[in-house]
């Protein structure tokens, strides 16, 4: 990976990097797991996200184990930061492997990991030079990062190409339209400062057909996509079919199926 | 040497054993630390208190596995009787009004520790660590070290504290609590009498605070009598006869000839609410958290709830993988607690602070009081349900299974 002399969206290539970004979680790397900090609201996001990974993946691939729903699966994490999720995807049985262009954030998932316990892959890399090591995974997840690259459709076919034949694609992130403006930015970052200023820019939002279509010339079809919904008075996320805002999907590749 | 674990409990009193049961059965090990030597807690000796077991509690005992072993000993609750002295409103709670089932139970405390002791070591999943007893606590970003008086050091994900009302857990973890000593004690003998007491309860609004009279099986009943603490250290010096006729003219005649069985006990009844019930990797449980007035006899019905709360969260944020200290599901299971312990509190503290006192008005009202609700059947019914433990959003282990 080359580090970007000029961090400008334009300059940013390879495709998912984009320097700036990727600098705005530096500066915060060591309070990845700090539930009260900067990434509160990703430790909130958490529980849903993780159910929807869960039975997402328990469907597809027809698992049924109680303790260990995931046993069996290789599963990377592009954009992993502190291993929000790659931990809970190891305790689940999961092979993991989270991958993140910041070596700050991976120097504090590595060390949380091992207080853990869990042995977990960390690689400081991207979605496209791992693809290009010829690396493939039963599944992939891409949470809350397609809102942060630089090249969206770029990034979304090398996260496919990363994929096993058969194998499965989870994506969140937020969708482009007024409300998401009003909520995530001027709410999330201005009113409630639940996250840094500067940390979203609405230009960069997904719609949901958009996400679809850059699947889809990935070689994925989308199954399901979820809306995430905040109950502001329980403070707690849960799936509702309201896609405005944030919003979570499944995507599969074809192949043979797992066994 | 450092043994692991996913959660340790410290305090293996009826909270502790409580707790631990739940989380072993919701999958997490458990390390239960106890400072009395093995079996001490269970002799005849060790605490002559009886305790209201409301019927959500009873359900999440029988979900344990606890039940049954408890429930010879149990005596059914059919009505609560709550009288203001002579004053003619009274409130009267029949179990028929509800439903086919009893109101709640009343149970002496050894049989509840003996039933939760003989659970807790048939049930995989718990190590018991006693006597020993934690001299220091310190967490990183993973975990937490728990050092114990004889140099062990314990790694847990999460700590829950069920260690009483002095809670040694919440003082290292720095947490404050506001305690308001009522001034009162309270007087615990069991009386054997001659008429059946037909599994009613009475609590009498006296003017020094409640007197309660609880039907224990057989001809018998456990007295819990609320008296200012300078005459209660009185009370307490009586010769036996004096003392029997002090109780007499209390409770009145309708369980005619009374004799005193067993020894008397006093405890000084306080107030005890911790500042917060969690910090990061800890919990309080049960006293630790909050002791409440024993005025409707709510205190471990309150730990049985805060247990049957936690294990479900934790439970929960287990199946999705998440770490058992994860903070997100400490912050649901106190978001979840509160109401419910809050409105217990000022429910306990404010009708004893009313019926403490003599001043007319003050009487008059809270007679009144007692009568609107006794004539609002929807209200009295919201109000059992209260006292049953069994109002509000339930968590599964109260839920009638099936």
């Amino acid at each position: 990976m080359t580090k970007q002399a000029e961090p400008t969206e334009t300059a940013a290539r390879p495709g998912s990097i984009d320097a700036r970004e990727i600098a705005g979680f530096a500066a915060v790397a060591d309070q990845w797991w700090d539930a009260s900090g900067p990434f509160r609201p990703l430790h909130r996001l958490n529980p849903v996200r993780l159910g929807y990974i869960r039975d997402a993946l328990t469907g597809h691939f027809g698992l049924t184990s109680q303790d260990r729903p995931l046993e069996g699966l290789a599963i990377a994490d592009i954009g992993c930061g502190g291993g929000l999720i790659c931990e809970p995807l190891a305790r689940l049985g999961a092979t993991v492997t989270g991958i993140d262009a910041a070596p700050e954030a991976l120097a504090v998932a590595c060390a949380h990991a091992e207080g853990a316990g869990l042995a977990i892959e960390y690689l400081e890399s991207t979605a496209e030079a791992v693809a290009a090591s010829g690396r493939r995974f039963d599944a992939v997840m891409a949470l809350e990062i397609v809102e942060h690259v630089a090249d969206r459709t770029a990034f979304v076919a090398d996260c496919c190409r990363l994929v096993k034949p058969g194998g499965s694609l989870v994506m969140s992130t937020l969708n482009r339209t007024p409300r998401a403006f009003a909520l995530a930015i001027v709410g999330a970052e201005y009113l409630l400062r639940w996250v840094p200023r500067g940390s979203h820019r609405w230009r960069k939002f997904v719609r949901p057909a958009e996400l679809a279509r850059d699947l889809r010339l990935g070689g994925a079809r989308t199954t399901d996509i979820s809306g995430l919904a905040y109950d502001p008075l329980r403070d707690r996320w849960s799936r509702s079919r309201d896609v405005a805002v944030n919003y979570i999907l499944h995507a599969s590749l074809d192949g043979p199926e797992h066994s | 040497m450092t043994q692991r674990c996913d959660i340790a409990v410290v305090g293996g009193g009826m909270n502790g054993l409580t707790a631990s049961l739940a989380l072993a059965r919701a999958g997490f090990s458990v390390t239960m630390i106890e400072r009395e030597a093995p079996g001490a807690t269970l002799t005849d000796g060790f605490d002559g208190r009886v305790s209201s077991i409301a019927w959500g509690s009873r359900l999440v005992l029988d979900g344990l596995g606890a039940w049954q072993a408890m429930g010879a000993h149990a005596q059914p609750i059919l009505e609560i009787r709550v009288s203001d002295r002579d004053a003619p409103l009274f409130l009267h709670y029949d179990h028929r009004g509800i439903g086919d089932h009893p109101l709640g139970y009343i149970l002496e405390n050894r049989f509840i520790r003996r039933a939760l002791d003989a659970a807790v070591a048939s049930q995989p999943g718990i190590t018991v660590l006693a006597p020993a007893s934690v001299t220091a606590m310190d967490h990183d970003a993973t975990g937490e070290d728990l050092t114990l008086d004889d140099g062990r050091v314990l790694r847990c994900s999460l700590v829950v504290a069920c260690d009483g009302f002095r809670s040694g857990v919440r003082e290292m973890a720095g947490i404050g609590h506001r305690t308001i000593a009522y001034g009162q004690t309270g007087i615990v003998c069991t009386v054997e009498h001659e008429h059946d007491h037909r599994g009613i309860a009475h609590e009498r609004f006296l003017p020094a605070g409640p007197f309660a009279i609880l039907p224990l099986p057989g001809n018998r009943s456990s007295l819990v009598w609320t008296e200012k603490d300078a005459i209660a250290r009185r009370v307490l010096e009586l010769e036996p006869e004096a003392f029997l006729e002090e109780i007499a003219w209390r409770l009145g005649d309708f369980l005619g000839d009374l004799r005193v069985a067993g020894p008397v006990w006093r405890y000084p009844l306080t107030l005890v609410l911790a500042h917060r019930v969690i910090a990061p990797r800890l919990v309080l449980v049960g006293d630790a958290a909050h002791r409440i007035h024993p005025i409707a006899g709510q205190g471990y019905n309150l730990g049985i709830r805060d247990i049957a709360v936690l294990a479900e969260v934790l439970g929960d944020s287990r199946r999705l993988g998440l770490d058992p200290g994860d903070a997100v599901a400490l912050e649901d299971h106190a978001r979840r607690r509160r109401i419910d312990t809050l409105s217990l509190v000022a429910v306990t503290d404010g009708l004893n602070r009313l019926f403490s006192n003599a001043i007319p008005p003050v009487a008059l009202a809270r007679d009144l009081g007692l009568g609107a609700v006794e004539r609002i059947p929807p209200l009295k019914r919201l109000f059992m349900r209260h006292a049953m433990g069994t109002v509000g959003r339930l968590p599964w282990l109260m839920r009638p299974q099936g």
